[in-house]
């Protein structure tokens, strides 16, 4: 009897000292999204993104893993269990949160069009018309860029950096895309050439509240989690220092 | 599964949407369609002369063909695209060149870089198959006084393409699979419009499905036409008691 109970208690020790080990977040992340995050020259993930999930693990006292995911593929991946957080500038839009909860935006951005110096690009929906847009795929912009500008030809990328690609070549007349991204593009050396066309803006109901952090629904506990260790890094500084390492402008409003 | 959105999935795949009708555009089916047609005529036409100097017997003709088809049958069909597209847009000779006007649109790279892989390979299967020739067939032209040309022509050539039928039908098949690469040089081929559903619904399985289906379509239709020209063209080659 004592030994069955002993050991009962040794199992339930283990069990609940691997339940304690196993407490390890894995963080969907794109990658190719710089300066939020990418994969540095070393193969290391750095970036606004990437520092924030580790202060906000550190905070949670939590283990975190990175799953490093293409974007059109970030949220399926997340809804298939292969990840349990997206910290990935993910806008927070309502058709996503039919699938998804949210977080508090963590920040917010503008979209801007970004052509080159010498190309007289009018933005607006007349301007536009029969311009060729470059647009990151399965994001809040390419469906912007589609709805908002009917008679623009839209081209879809994966990722920001093979529309900046086509956009040097010469193969696409503009792109459209946050201002935190493309203008810390335009901050390059291949980008001496081009500038942001028009004034950036915001428009809600494609551009949502700002970027959230985002689980499934069924993870709604974690969520509250987040959002305290969000409250506790803006409390401590860290969020401003991290943010500072990246932006000269306020990026939470 | 709701109807109503498995069909308005449909219609993308098919140029259209769930509101308006079909092909209103090109995406979808007809897209790879022309990836598929376009290149394989140009390839036929190309491996024809291509293939006769592989065999040529001055390494001059044959060693530059050789090369060609090496190195398009040695890279993954995806590198090559990504050289064409990303690659040559670097060069500002490119750039500055006439045929910009054709390399800077997507579509014109596809074709081109399809064009150049489906050629490479149909090249290897002809002159495989002209140089597998019967030698009494050739011994008979000669005996009855045919030019190289005219037994080139009337001789080999038909008797290479027939023989060459099987193998072709795979190449094709193959070609048709190999286009679903186009969507990552912002194409919207079968692939591209599933790619763009699963991203929108965040369900991989119905898109694909519709796109594994369309494909398998095309591909049991392709090996049907085959048959139906191997059964016709390739006769001569069934024992006779049949």
């Amino acid at each position: 009897m004592r030994v069955a109970q002993f050991s009962i208690a040794i199992l339930l020790m283990t069990s609940l000292a691997l339940a304690h080990a196993q407490q390890t977040l894995r963080i969907g992340i794109e990658g190719e999204y710089p300066p939020f995050n990418q994969i540095d020259q070393s193969g290391e993930l750095v970036g606004f993104d990437v520092d924030i999930s580790r202060a906000l693990c550190a905070a949670m006292k939590v283990q975190c893993k990175f799953v490093v995911q293409s974007w059109n593929g970030i949220i399926p991946a997340l809804l298939a269990n292969k990840s349990d957080l997206i910290i990935s500038s993910l806008a927070i839009t309502d058709k996503r949160r039919e699938a998804l909860a949210f977080s508090n935006p963590y920040y917010v951005e503008n979209a801007i069009f970004v052509a080159a110096k010498n190309h007289p690009l009018q933005v607006s929906a007349e301007g536009l018309k029969g311009k060729v847009i470059g647009v990151q795929g399965a994001t809040t912009y390419e469906k912007m860029l589609k709805e908002k500008f009917p008679g623009v030809t839209v081209r879809s990328y994966t990722a920001v950096s093979d529309h900046n690609l086509d956009l040097v070549s010469g193969r696409i007349d503009a792109v459209l895309g946050s201002n935190l991204v493309m203008g810390n593009w335009l901050d390059t050396a291949d980008a001496k050439n081009f500038e942001i066309k028009g004034t950036p803006f915001r428009d809600v109901k494609y551009m949502g509240q700002g970027a959230g952090i985002a689980a499934r629904k069924s993870d709604g506990a974690l969520i509250t989690r987040v959002n305290a260790a969000l409250d506790a890094i803006r409390q401590s500084g860290q969020f401003d220092a991290i943010s500072k390492k990246y932006f000269k402008v306020d990026i939470s409003r | 599964m709701n109807l109503d959105e498995l069909l308005a999935q449909l219609a993308g795949f098919f140029g259209g949407s769930a509101e308006g009708g079909l092909f209103v555009t090109s995406d979808g089916l007809l897209l790879t369609l022309q990836l598929q047609l376009i290149p394989m005529a140009l390839g036929l036409l190309l491996s024809i002369p291509l293939a006769f100097a592989r065999n040529a017997r001055s390494g001059w003709i044959a060693k530059p063909v050789w090369c060609y088809t090496w190195l398009f049958r040695g890279t993954p069909m995806l590198v090559q695209l990504f050289l064409i597209y990303y690659g040559l847009a670097q060069f500002e000779a490119v750039k500055d060149s006439r045929a910009w006007a054709y390399l800077r649109d997507p579509y014109c790279c596809a074709l081109l870089s399809f064009a150049l892989n489906t050629t490479a390979y149909t090249t290897e299967i002809l002159a495989g198959q002209i140089r597998r020739i019967d030698w009494r067939e050739i011994e008979a032209a000669q005996s009855l006084g045919m030019s190289r040309w005219m037994m080139n022509y009337r001789i080999v050539l038909p008797s290479a393409l027939r023989r060459s039928l099987p193998a072709y039908g795979n190449e094709v098949i193959m070609l048709l699979h190999g286009t679903s690469i186009v969507s990552l040089v912002t194409l919207t081929d079968i692939t591209g419009v599933a790619r763009h559903l699963y991203s929108e619904t965040y369900d991989p399985f119905q898109p694909f499905m519709i796109a594994g289906a369309l494909y398998l379509s095309l591909t049991w239709l392709i090996s049907r036409l085959f048959l139906k020209m191997e059964h016709r063209w390739l006769a001569f080659l069934k024992p006779a008691s049949r």
